[in-house]
């Protein structure tokens, strides 16, 4: 064979070579997170290990639509994830324990079930701190059962009419967060029963007390994490007319095509929170349980492991701003 | 104007000779080539950010459709990758043909399929596929190995380049269209040609290879099936092989009587057609439909697409056919005024093609920097952001082609109906109707 002849055929020959190898070469050492929608797969990998003290280095990417990457109960901002490009996230962990990742923007209909954990080892103190038995536990309240007020306000009540009205009244017992996180709007109304107040200045008190048990700062803070993980479902004005609220309809009149029939279909649609029998005949203490908990089933993610207690306290004290009229407040 | 050798050119002659030029652009070109495959596979299934779709679907096809095509004809051809491998194993060399032959089954193409329906079929088939295919990286990483490992199969079992001549799905229109390029591998003398021994051009000598394109360059009186590999210029021993520059679409003052040829017409002009619509039209139901491969809406979509192009756009140019005294004759005019529709659809794939790789030609420099889409940013270009280049030209540029390609068209009508000895008239009339419905899709 003619040296010129032999050259030529190593050239190809590498050149092939160069160009299978180098991706392939690459591609296995490029350890990526790839966000997925839902219904594609979501997370990959889904688990990931990490030790206290050392930090833990995330390469991001999405193989479709843009998503949004944090973590739950952690003090980070969350970061986008955009199709086709890579994230880089450093996390740190001081203790060990199990922690939930998960996606921060509307993606699709199942966005909220694109988590994945991040268990971390190491020294530190016990990896699993005795649970807090949540307060709707603790009460017995049966999340799933109704609770509709059976009266509702006239008009809008005010927290500021309430005010005045308060003025005159014996109302320390309802002013304690006991009473304001164990009982509905409509129980503190039929507390009011015996005073010589109207119905809608009963509401106007009743308002005004569930303001009094907030901050401004925990409604804005309520406002901000409504806004972020709830308004894609429940809407951005609380209507249950999300951008996905359809959709959900959709999913549940298909379930009602092929499984348990009619109550699937209405447990898709995401609450109303105008609905004032539904909201004034339900206590924080409900309202916090179904958050934490979740909906079983009906849409409704569980958001215990994202939220801390006082997220979940901050975000149900926003959500009565839906009835009440909290003037100045963030609403 | 006349014709211009470019082979007298002592220099460029010698450049087309030698194997090594050649040679260096089939190893980079290879080398793309099946990194797109492994993009396409292992990369981001971001379609817009992966090399297999951003280089291929846009930086190639631009290249192609814009330059190489017009103004080179089967320029691409010559440097195609896609035959080396097989050509190597089949012929046991990369460059001048060795001693000793390997011994395959060198069977002659069947002679049944010796036209370009296959490759019409092809075509048709990555056509239908299309939206899937022009998005989805590891479709097109997927099709882009199944036609190496084709031309691969091919090249071990029948002679010469088989896969560019019958089955390419992309070498079909680039043969119909490299009619009008300004570009011809011709014979200087007939004469000489009729007497040569041996015919090494055709047959091969220690020189060269006899022609891949299984075309006796003696008889070529077109582009259509000329690769321009440049072998018979390698082989010829009387000099009688020229490459010339000569006046755009020289071979249709000669149209085709072929239906496979006519047909491909109608396949390129009503793809351009259908593409504009579903591809940049405002229409999400026609994305839809063609994106759900397998869904009923996309065997609708698959239907309406081939019976428009088989069926409707056909029919309505035979009624251009004024003149009928025999079945033969009748479907030998057909063909003839068809080549009316060449220039038009060349000029129409130039309009639609404007559009589409205007507005997506940013991604080719983010894809530069990070052609896997692996976080790389090799060049400091990867977080480029997407904008559309050039808008300001492109609804001017658009009309420039479709009235450039219509004004073209009718030209090329009159000559082939003097030939066909028919009224050049009712062609006409055809070609402004489609560039009115082009018009009104693109614009």
């Amino acid at each position: 064979m003619k040296r010129s002849e032999l050259l030529s055929r190593i050239l190809i020959t590498a050149g092939m070579l160069l160009a299978v190898g180098t991706p392939l070469f690459f591609w296995t050492r490029t350890p990526l997170i790839h966000a997925r929608m839902a219904d594609n797969g979501g997370w990959n990998p889904d688990v990931i290990q990490a030790e206290v003290g050392k930090p833990l280095h995330l390469r991001l990417t999405s193989d479709d639509v843009m998503h949004g990457f944090s973590v739950g109960q952690m003090k980070i901002d969350a970061v986008d994830v955009e199709p086709g490009k890579v994230t880089d996230v450093t996390l740190s962990f001081d203790k060990p324990g199990i922690y939930k990742f998960f996606c921060t923007r509307w993606c699709g209909i199942n966005h909220w079930r694109m988590r994945g954990t991040i268990e971390v080892s190491g020294p530190g103190a016990n990896p699993e701190p005795a649970p807090t038995i949540p307060l709707y536990v603790t009460l017995g309240f049966d999340l799933d059962a109704p609770h509709e007020s059976p009266v509702i306000p006239s008009n809008q009540p005010s927290a500021i009419r309430g005010q005045q009205l308060a003025a005159n009244l014996e109302i320390s017992k309802f002013s304690n967060p006991d009473f304001y996180r164990t009982n509905s709007p409509y129980q503190l109304f039929e507390a009011l029963s015996s005073t010589n107040l109207s119905d809608l200045e009963k509401w106007d008190v009743v308002s005004y007390i569930w303001q009094s048990n907030t901050t401004p700062e925990a409604l804005t803070n309520g406002r901000d994490l409504y806004a972020q993980n709830c308004a894609a479902c429940h809407g951005e004005n609380g209507g249950g007319d999300g951008v996905f609220a359809d959709d959900l309809a959709k999913a549940g009149e298909a379930s009602m095509q092929s499984m348990t029939g009619a109550t699937d279909m209405l447990m898709q649609t995401p609450v109303d929170f105008t609905d004032s029998k539904r909201i004034l005949g339900a206590a924080p203490a409900l309202l916090q349980g179904k958050i934490l908990r979740g909906g079983m089933g009906t849409g409704m993610p569980m958001w215990g492991s994202i939220f801390t207690e006082e997220q979940i306290w901050d975000l149900v004290a926003y959500l009565y701003s839906f009835q009440f009229d909290y003037q100045g407040e963030a609403q | 104007m006349t014709k211009i050798e470019l082979t007298r050119n002592t220099s460029i002659k010698n450049a087309l000779i030698s194997r090594y030029p050649q040679l260096a652009v089939f190893v980079v070109m290879l080398m793309g080539y099946i990194f797109a495959i492994l993009a396409g596979l292992v990369g981001t299934p971001v379609g817009s950010h992966n090399f297999s779709i951003v280089f291929v679907w846009i930086a190639w096809w631009a290249i192609l459709i814009l330059v190489a095509v017009p103004f080179f004809g089967r320029g691409w051809c010559a440097v195609c990758p896609i035959p080396l491998p097989g050509e190597w194993l089949q012929r046991g060399a990369v460059l001048n043909p060795p001693d000793k032959k390997p011994k395959w089954f060198n069977l002659r193409w069947p002679k049944a399929l010796r036209n370009i329906w296959l490759q019409n079929i092809s075509f048709l088939l990555l056509a239908l596929f299309s939206s899937v295919l022009l998005t989805t990286p590891n479709i097109t990483g997927i099709v882009l190995a199944g036609m190496l490992f084709a031309a691969i199969g091919l090249s071990t079992v029948f002679e010469r380049r088989a896969f560019c001549r019958y089955l390419c799905p992309v070498g079909g229109f680039i043969g119909l269209y490299s009619q009008t390029a300004p570009i011809e591998l011709r014979i200087k003398d007939k004469r000489v040609c009729a007497t040569c021994e041996g015919k090494p051009c055709y047959n091969g000598s220690t020189n060269g290879y006899g022609c891949p394109w299984d075309v006796f360059p003696g008889g070529l009186t077109k582009n259509t099936y000329c690769g321009l590999c440049m072998e018979c210029l390698r082989t010829c021993p009387h000099d009688n092989i020229a490459v010339n520059m000569r006046p755009f679409s020289a071979d249709l003052a000669k149209p085709s009587t072929r239906m496979d040829e006519a047909f491909k017409a109608f396949i390129m002009l009503g793809s351009a057609m259908i593409y504009a619509g579903v591809l940049l039209g405002p229409w999400g139901v026609l994305k839809d439909a063609a994106y759900n491969v397998g869904t009923s809406t996309w065997f609708i979509y698959a239907a309406v697409f081939l019976s428009t192009i088989f069926l409707v756009m056909p029919s309505f140019f035979a009624l251009c056919v004024t003149r009928f005294e025999n079945l033969n004759i009748f479907k030998k005019r057909f063909a003839m005024l068809s080549s009316a529709l060449i220039p038009l659809g060349l000029m129409f794939w130039v309009a639609f093609s404007l559009s589409f790789v205007l507005t997506n030609a940013s991604y080719i420099l983010a894809s530069l920097s990070d052609p896997l889409g692996l976080g790389w940013n090799l060049f400091g270009t990867a977080q480029t952001t997407w904008q559309p280049m050039l808008t300001s030209i492109l609804a001017p540029g658009q009309t420039l082609a479709l009235v450039g390609g219509l004004i073209w068209s009718s030209r090329t009508a009159q000559k082939a109906a003097n030939e066909a000895k028919v009224s050049a008239i009712p062609v006409i009339g055809y070609c402004l109707i489609v560039t009115a419905v082009m018009l009104w899709l693109l614009l």
